[in-house]
């Protein structure tokens, strides 16, 4: 185990557990950013440049920005002598360490072929380029048409509602 | 470091997320959890591309590539929701969202 898995990865499952559990939104968002980043920086220790850098870019900078506007969008509606928590929590909580132990019995019990030595497979950005345009395309259309798709729908729920005075806005 | 150290670390992040997505009361919080989720998958996506036998081909890049872009749409699409469901109910707490509760 190598020291810059063992920042990233602390860093990582740090941010995340307080992007979980903070009381103020806020900072539980820019905790959420804290944790994309620290994932960027294990994509690109596992030899994903491209991956990486694609996460900072859309995860860091897009999706942190919108949902601090979602944040700004409807604030004041927090009650600060309410617990943040479900009356559930406790059997959620026991549910998550049940998932987890079973997932790492079965992580250690299957047979998968370790190659812990071996060099990250080149992977060059014109690779990626020319498999984008080849073999993907169809793939890569679709979510093009996925993206334009969800982001006017987004727009059109998020846009003010009509019905009181009978059109405009 | 070893294919398991990977799988571990990527099933805590699942895990985290999906503590958060179950404990919280906060619809944002919940939306944030579900995107640690979809990191978390994505994570593993990139691992088994790296420790994989055919390492060689960039599927596993591509297969990334792609859920980042659909996790992105549903970025959008969740916190329009979030922002309707505000204005109509005034409050993002997903407790007191109970109107078609019998």
């Amino acid at each position: 185990m190598d020291a810059p898995f063992l920042i990233a990865a602390v860093l990582t499952l740090l941010s995340a557990i307080a992007a979980i559990s903070l009381r103020n939104v806020v900072h539980c968002a820019l905790c959420l950013t804290l944790t994309f980043l620290g994932l960027a920086t294990l994509y690109l220790q596992l030899g994903a440049q491209f991956v990486g850098l694609t996460q900072i870019v859309v995860n860091v900078g897009a999706v942190a920005i919108v949902i601090v506007f979602a944040i700004l969008l409807t604030r004041s509606s927090d009650n600060p002598g309410e617990s943040r928590f479900n009356k559930g929590a406790i059997w959620a909580g026991l549910i998550c360490a049940a998932v987890f132990a079973t997932l790492v019995v079965a992580i250690n019990t299957s047979y998968v072929s370790m190659k812990s030595g071996a060099p990250a497979p080149p992977l060059t950005v014109e690779k990626i380029g020319h498999e984008l345009m080849g073999r993907y395309v169809l793939p890569l259309e679709a979510i093009a048409l996925l993206l334009t798709a969800a982001l006017i729908g987004a727009v059109i729920i998020a846009m003010k509602e009509s019905n009181e005075k009978g059109g405009g806005q | 470091m070893t294919l398991e150290t990977w799988l571990v670390f990527s099933a805590a992040l699942f895990c985290v997320g999906l503590c958060g997505a179950l404990i919280r009361r906060n619809a944002i919080i919940v939306l944030l959890s579900i995107e640690l989720m979809l990191n978390a998958a994505n994570l593993n996506f990139i691992i088994f591309w790296r420790y994989g036998v055919n390492a060689d081909a960039a599927s596993g890049v591509m297969m990334v590539i792609f859920s980042i872009g659909i996790a992105a749409a549903e970025a959008a699409v969740g916190l329009a929701l979030v922002i309707a469901v505000y204005r109509h109910f005034k409050t993002v707490n997903l407790d007191r969202i109970d109107s078609m509760k019998g």
